[in-house]
């Protein structure tokens, strides 16, 4: 037997605490989660008709599956505030995504193209913003996007503008912060394939005469593509569920449905429908979530 | 000679506007916690007086004690998981259940985060567990497991295994191999793991609220309360001295991960 088998069987053991772990604290919660959106609301503590009660026995349990509805995913579906929330946030993390990339991929790319020992650099000043607070980013902004905020002092200062522009409260504003807050998550990918390109490739394809613009489309963006990949599910996913930066500054005319989820939780107490929101989040986000599974297994265990 | 002539115009400057899209907000909020003015954007002089009110503010106080023990908690037990997942991962060859253990260590990177406290406060209420402390520490260990198994692993697999297995040829077991070859060699990243779990703990506002209970807060439900009501120039001081701590924290990081990559490429994938 090899050595290397030997030293998988200990190593396997290591995996029986964070197995528990993972399913006492990760798994499980998603069926508590999926009980209690099929059970019924209730004005009490905790605000839900409990549905299984296992130490009640067999009838106990015919009971309480009987009691099982479905009623609180039909109020999703008739009602406009969630279905109108849900199309936002599709709508939100499309338009987002996009604008991420096309930000995120010329400063990948001209990361990749510095010598050597400065992209080390680089890439250290693009992860020190992720490591500071997420929220004192979104409080920056606040800073300079209010009324009497820096960015409307630079525009009156400038004459630009005639009077200051409102900023906080729109949909540019929570743009501006989904953008500044998931930059280093599309640039650090996008970056990873593109400095692994061989560059003799680019050479090749000018040397035979194509113009920049056609050997960036033909030969740089195809080969880029898993980094494409990885960097647009790892924004797209977490913004469809984004709470706190549409919450700080986007208006409350129109919610995402992370706000509506936190909404029917905190707000009115309707456990039942805050867990169906999330269960109708969940199912959304499936496709893509097996996809960015897949491609970070590819990533970390068949070695990069 | 050839690779700077790579580095088109257009290449410095969209790393110029992006470097400083990404920074100057931050220093705006750094400069102006040291202004004199109660007016956020009137500049009055240099002050240490928003400094002072923070250090005056009880509430403020124990809500930033709060999140610094349950960082220190969290990251440690994630730190101690996390790598024990990671080697199994990437040592353990094929086991039972693999797929859903890696798949249940991947999904929380990206899982939105108001799905993972909603589940885990059902778990708490379910279990009739009082909510405080232990509940958002346990909350979080869930979270930054994962990112700790992450970059550990990412480190396992750029290893040369041959290193392990020359020394159980002479005559190590397996655990001893471990301890004594690859352990040190993975040091640099468990480190990093443990003070990337610390400062996402510390960051964290949504997972935390749905876990915590009454009365105990941490720094970041507490300032998002503050700054629901608007800007104060308190809060820039309170956020000043976080992003002051974070920066002493990636100074340890990235020294342990220099310490790391200079044996070899281990970037960590995020």
């Amino acid at each position: 037997m090899s050595s290397r088998r030997i030293f998988a069987r200990p190593a396997r053991f290591a995996a029986i605490a964070p197995y528990v772990w993972m399913v006492l604290f990760f798994l499980v919660p998603f069926g508590f989660v999926l009980k209690i959106s099929l059970s019924q609301t209730a004005i009490a503590q905790p605000p839900y008709e409990p549905v299984f009660d296992l130490t009640a026995g067999w009838d106990a349990l015919k009971a309480a599956f009987a009691a099982l509805s479905v009623d609180n995913f039909k109020l999703l579906g008739s009602d406009d505030i969630y279905v109108f929330a849900y199309v936002r946030s599709l709508n939100v993390a499309v338009t987002a995504t996009t604008l991420l990339l096309l930000i995120g991929y010329p400063i990948a790319y001209g990361m990749a193209r510095l010598p050597k020992r400065w992209q080390g650099i680089a890439m250290v000043l693009v992860i020190v913003p992720f490591w500071t607070s997420f929220l004192i980013r979104i409080y920056a902004w606040i800073n300079i996007l209010q009324h009497d905020g820096l960015l409307n002092q630079v525009l009156l200062a400038l004459h630009l503008v005639s009077q200051p522009v409102v900023w906080l409260s729109t949909d540019t504003a929570m743009y501006i912060g989904i953008v500044y807050s998931y930059l280093p998550f599309m640039i650090l990918p996008l970056y990873a394939t593109l400095a692994k390109m061989e560059p003799a490739l680019e050479e090749a394809a000018s040397d035979l005469g194509a113009p920049p613009w056609q050997v960036f489309w033909l030969v740089t963006f195809p080969l880029s593509l898993p980094g494409v990949g990885a960097g647009v599910l790892l924004c797209f996913i977490p913004i469809v569920g984004e709470f706190v930066i549409p919450d700080l500054l986007a208006g409350s005319n129109s919610l995402m449905i992370g706000q509506t989820l936190w909404l029917e939780f905190f707000t009115n107490k309707d456990w039942p429908v805050a867990s169906a929101a999330a269960i109708v989040l969940l199912v959304v986000l499936l496709v893509p979530l097996l996809l960015y599974e897949r491609l970070q297994k590819r990533q970390l265990e068949q070695g990069r | 000679m050839q690779k700077v002539s790579r580095l088109s115009r257009f290449n410095i400057a969209s790393l110029a506007l992006g470097l400083a899209f990404l920074y100057l907000p931050i220093l705006i909020l750094v400069l102006y916690s040291f202004n004199a003015s109660r007016l956020v954007t009137v500049w009055g002089g240099w002050s240490l007086r928003w400094y002072h009110e923070f250090f005056n503010d009880r509430a403020m106080i124990e809500a930033a004690w709060m999140s610094l023990r349950v960082a220190v908690a969290s990251a440690t037990i994630a730190t101690l998981l996390g790598t024990l997942a990671a080697v199994a991962l990437s040592r353990g060859e094929r086991f039972r259940g693999r797929t859903l253990f890696s798949g249940m260590l991947y999904a929380p990177l990206v899982m939105p985060e108001v799905i993972t406290g909603l589940s885990l406060l059902l778990l708490f209420v379910a279990l009739n567990a009082e909510r405080g402390f232990w509940t958002v520490t346990i909350a979080h260990t869930t979270l930054t497991m994962c990112f700790v198994a992450v970059v550990v692993q990412s480190r396992l697999g750029s290893l040369d295994r041959s290193l392990e297995e020359a020394a159980m040829d002479l005559g190590c077991d397996p655990v001893g191999a471990f301890i004594a070859v690859t352990l040190p060699l993975i040091a640099p990243a468990i480190v990093a793991g443990w003070m990337l779990a610390f400062t996402l703990s510390l960051d964290d506002l949504v997972i935390a609220s749905f876990t915590t209970g009454p009365g105990s807060a941490t720094l970041p439900i507490r300032i998002y309360s503050e700054v629901r009501l608007g800007v104060k120039p308190e809060i820039n001081a309170i956020c000043t001295l976080v992003i002051a701590l974070i920066a002493v924290v990636i100074v340890i990081a990235s020294l342990a991960s220099k310490l790391s990559s200079s044996q070899g490429e281990s970037a960590a994938p995020l």
